[in-house]
């Protein structure tokens, strides 16, 4: 079978879409330096993220091999099988630093809320996309519950960026499947006594703390606010061409906190200044629209709106740990997509990018 | 739901639908990005200096460096205060793998007690783990030897030098010069007034007496300092820049060592003081106070124990040339000759009749002389010579309290010194209104009788006495006593107490040629003759015999210690070579009798070592 009668390269045989490719690779070899830089160049902390990075490409790699009609077929035994598990974490989890999120499966430790990240947006896509567009009222208020279980689960281990970012997959999903403008309106207007009801009834006290210490982070700027200032000082400092490679200050001398993994825009900015900045979200934009491309030309409803939800997932990550560390948001422990060191929302970032490739060359496939 | 919608599915409509949708969200993350730019633009552009200003903030910390203290030496270049390095046992508590297994080898090398370990333990768990501390401080050479071959095996653990004061000559300076110790928290707080204290961020000591004391803005010099880089547990990383702390003045003294060791040896174990002055200047040669003690015993903190050794009734701790309160006795009466010749009491050739007492018309009391049987007839060298106290009562009950007291006030009697220590009293010099503030008692004519012989109410100090006598043998030229000649840094070197005080003018200065003449007598044929006999240089002097009254001030009242120590005080006072004086001396000793037995044979084995040190060749070739 080949499209069009042309000699399939190489990257089409594995399923790679090769401007895709090219950015995550560029971002992964960016990552390597920033992540070396700071961890105070740290040889073994190195190895174990370019491990990482083995296996999440690996995951995007075996991903990718699968056709959307397979995906559309496993959606719903995923999603369950998800659910089940997120069951058992609040039963039988393993807690750490006050959260109980992992499941302890003798080898190896897992977290079910990964598996999710993925099951939740394939599981509307599939359901929205099996009828028409625009979705009816009933199926808008199913794709919800099928959103929202798993989000509060989630939001109870308690894990509230794992569950903004979950959440917003289903809601790009039914967002992209044309969700009225009129109901986005009316849910905007909601959302003030609903922010009300979750600031008083739904967020831990440590959470709360987070939103007052992002209102003012000089009130405490020994306590908790003292992540928000460190970081600040460390992007302002950073200036228009940055500290160089290596010279942050506030992060080679250990003034910044999580300065390998939740704030390493920080390091990233302090030392390579507006310039760096500037390449990083240059570099976002394109894998956003290449991904919002891809989304387009996708054969079907179901793989339109999967590549699109996971794409704009995508820049939820970005937004939201770029915004925190920044000051624009509180700090809610959400990684720095592709560049921050820590295992498991990699490999499942590239997994779920797997996925889109898997539908940007299924197009092609199905061209006659 | 209630519309029924078409069984065939519009995929273009939708495929459109989608597109739309999607550009939509394309549009919200362009613009969000431009918000999330926008903000770090204004940090990393726009509030940048800022930002940089609070970077270094964090990271940059100057650490003061404590400028070298000047050194001291005496007026031949001796070295008096020196720094010395000292040797610590320091340890990083981060670099000790094991600290107990390390302690115990540690202790099997060089002796450490139980007390210094505990102390130890205690420090490092207040501190960082980085922050060295002492183990063992002030390490013999040999500690330091047996450390330096093992460290090796004792990662963490390394001996350190710091500077420190020390006092080579030990308790034979210590009232003059006064001592360093560790600066406390009262030290602390009037540094804080004066606007000092940044100054003293990295000093450990501060003069507590003497000229270290007096001299210690001059001493101390100006702190430097180090502009480190830290991280966040504030650790230092590398120095930056330095700024090299300016070291204090080097002081050059009055003093001469040989001469003081001399002046400790000539006391031995008696109580009391001795003071050398060059009257030409001012200048102190030689002020011991006996006993005294070794000032090297506070720099490092005195022990409880040592400290309650010197709290004994010999009081070392007082400085007894500045501090101890004496009856002036005889030394006084050239002075009070002078004045009665001023005021024309007496004349250079009166003679009066001595029975052996005095007796104011119509009152019974008898002022006894302390020759029982009198001195028959007494002109003014007569009685400054056989130190007569009849003459001496008579011609104070003519002159009265009023014009002895204001005639003495001007020879520095009553008024501190301003000798340049600051362990000085004023003692007392009577007067009406002394009295009258004192004890709410008007001033009898009795009370003047005494004053004449230098006794009674009238007590001075040592230096009193001997700045007194500079006074008469410069004929009323008052030059300012002082132990510090001359301050130097580099090559700038400034010349200290250059400046006069106000003279004594006499209407007729041949009245000083009088009682220096009969002060000349007294060591040929008077009072003081058999101490003298055969000295090779020129010299005068007075004897003086004092009841004791008190020794200084703030001593309780104690009958039994009185009883001990109620045998009269003896003085001499002596100035030579005669015509051209080069030196006053002073010596005051408790308990030990008159002054012509202890004080004068004293008084002579310190001025033959000075004539044999500074030989008089020259002069006697002119």
């Amino acid at each position: 079978m080949s499209p069009l009668n042309k000699p399939r390269s190489l990257f089409e045989k594995v399923h790679i879409d090769l401007p895709l490719f090219a950015a995550l690779i560029t971002m992964m070899i960016g990552s390597l330096a920033i992540v070396y830089s700071a961890s105070g160049q740290d040889m073994g902390m190195m190895m174990r993220h370019g491990t990482r990075m083995f296996g999440a490409l690996v995951a995007m790699l075996f991903m990718a091999q699968f056709s959307p009609n397979t995906l559309k077929r496993v959606a719903i035994p995923v999603y369950l099988l998800g659910l089940g598990m997120l069951v058992a974490v609040l039963f039988f989890g393993v807690s750490s630093k006050g959260a109980q999120r992992w499941l302890d499966l003798g080898i190896t430790r897992f977290q079910p809320s990964e598996i999710m990240k993925l099951a939740v947006p394939m599981t509307v896509a599939w359901f929205i996309g099996r009828s028409h567009l625009p979705p009816s009222i009933l199926n808008l208020t199913i794709g919800f519950a099928i959103v929202l279980v798993p989000t509060i689960l989630i939001k109870e281990q308690p894990d509230l960026g794992t569950s903004i970012l979950i959440a917003s997959s289903g809601i790009f999903a039914l967002f992209l499947a044309g969700l009225s403008w009129r109901l986005i309106g009316s849910g905007l207007l909601l959302a003030v006594p609903g922010g009300y009801a979750f600031w008083h009834y739904g967020m831990h006290a440590y959470q709360k703390q987070r939103v007052l210490t992002f209102l003012d982070p000089e009130s405490d700027p020994l306590g908790s606010g003292y992540h928000i200032i460190q970081s600040k000082i460390a992007i302002g400092s950073g200036g228009v061409e940055g500290k160089g490679w290596l010279h942050g200050t506030q992060s080679q001398l250990e003034f910044l906190p999580e300065r390998h993994t939740d704030f390493i825009f920080s390091v990233l900015s302090e030392e390579f200044g507006l310039l760096g900045v500037t390449i990083l979200l240059s570099l976002y934009l394109f894998i956003i629209g290449r991904g919002l491309y891809i989304a387009v030309q996708a054969q079907d409803a179901f793989s339109k709106l999967l590549a699109g939800a996971l794409t704009l997932t995508f820049f939820v990550y970005v937004f939201v740990n770029i915004g925190m560390v920044s000051g624009l948001l509180p700090v809610v422990g959400v990684p720095l997509p592709l560049i921050s060191y820590g295992g498991t929302s990699m490999v499942t970032l590239m997994a779920g990018f797997g996925i889109i490739m898997a539908i940007a060359t299924d197009k092609r496939m199905l061209l006659k | 739901m209630i519309k029924k919608r078409p069984t065939i599915r519009d995929h273009s409509a939708e495929a459109n639908l989608f597109a739309r949708r999607a550009f939509v969200g394309f549009v919200f993350v362009v613009i969000i990005v431009g918000i999330l730019f926008h903000n770090v633009y204004k940090l990393q552009v726009t509030e940048h200096e800022t930002y940089r200003t609070r970077s270094n903030d964090n990271r940059i910390k100057v650490i003061p460096v404590a400028p070298n203290r000047g050194l001291i030496y005496d007026r031949n270049g001796v070295l008096l205060a020196e720094n010395r390095p000292v040797y610590n046992l320091e340890v990083i508590p981060e670099d000790v793998e094991d600290l107990e297994a390390s302690l115990a080898s540690v202790r099997q090398l060089i002796e450490i007690s139980e007390q210094e370990v505990e102390d130890f333990k205690k420090e490092i768990k207040h501190n960082r783990r980085f922050k060295s501390q002492v183990l063992k401080g002030r390490l013999n050479e040999e500690e330091v030897a047996i450390l330096s071959v093992n460290q090796h095996r004792l990662p963490g653990f390394s001996v350190e030098a710091r500077l420190s004061r020390y006092y080579p000559y030990g308790d034979t300076l210590t009232h003059a010069l006064g001592y360093v110790a560790k600066l406390n928290k009262e030290e602390l707080f009037d540094l804080e007034l004066a606007g000092k204290d940044t100054n003293y961020r990295a000093t450990h000591d501060i003069g507590k007496l003497g000229v270290e004391k007096f001299y210690e803005e001059q001493l101390h010099g100006i702190v430097g300092s180090r502009r480190v880089e830290v991280n966040n547990r504030g650790r230092i990383i590398r120095t930056l820049s330095m700024e090299t702390p300016q070291p204090g003045k080097d002081l050059v003294l009055t003093l001469d060592i040989g001469l003081q060791q001399i002046v400790q040896h000539v006391l031995k174990d008696t109580r009391g003081a001795i003071i050398v002055m060059d009257p030409r200047d001012g200048g102190i040669l030689a002020l011991y106070s006996n006993p005294s003690y070794d000032p090297n015993l506070f720099v490092h903190g005195i022990s409880g124990k040592d400290y309650r050794a010197l709290l004994n009734p010999d009081r070392p701790l007082i400085n007894r040339a500045t501090q101890g309160r004496y009856a002036p006795a005889s030394t006084v009466k050239p002075h009070l000759a002078v004045l009665a010749l001023e005021e024309g009491v007496v004349t250079e050739t009166t003679k009066i009749w001595d029975p052996g007492f005095f007796q104011i018309p119509n009152v019974k009391h008898k002022w006894r002389d302390w020759r029982p049987w009198g001195h028959e007839h007494v002109d003014v060298y007569k009685a400054i010579e056989q130190s007569c106290d009849t003459y001496f009562y008579e011609a104070a009950y003519k002159l009265g309290i009023t014009k002895i007291s204001d005639f003495m006030n001007q020879f520095g009697f009553g008024e501190l010194s301003g000798i340049d220590i600051h362990e000085e009293t004023s003692a007392i010099l009577p007067s009406v209104e002394w009295k009258r503030e004192r004890f709410k008692e008007s001033w009898y004519p009795g009370d003047t009788i005494s004053v004449g012989i230098g006794q009674g109410y009238w007590t001075a100090t040592p230096m009193q006495i001997a700045n007194s006598l500079s006074i008469l043998v410069n004929k009323g030229i008052h030059r300012q006593p002082h132990l510090v000649q001359i301050s130097k840094q580099d090559t700038e070197v400034e010349q200290l107490f250059t400046e006069e005080k106000p003279p004594v003018v006499l209407k007729n200065p041949y009245h000083w040629d009088i009682a220096l003449k009969a002060m000349h007598n007294t060591v040929k044929i008077g009072t003081a003759k058999s101490a003298f006999k055969g000295v090779t240089y020129d010299h005068a002097g007075k004897t003086g015999t004092a009841q004791v009254i008190s020794i200084a001030q703030g001593e309780r009242y104690n009958a039994e210690k009185l009883k001990e120590k109620h045998r009269d005080n003896g003085i001499y006072v002596g100035f030579a070579p005669f015509d051209d004086p080069q030196i006053v001396i002073t010596v005051v000793v408790e308990n030990q009798g008159g002054g012509s037995a202890i004080a004068a044979p004293m008084a002579r084995q310190v001025m033959d070592y000075y004539f044999s040190a500074y030989p008089l060749e020259k002069e006697q070739q002119q």
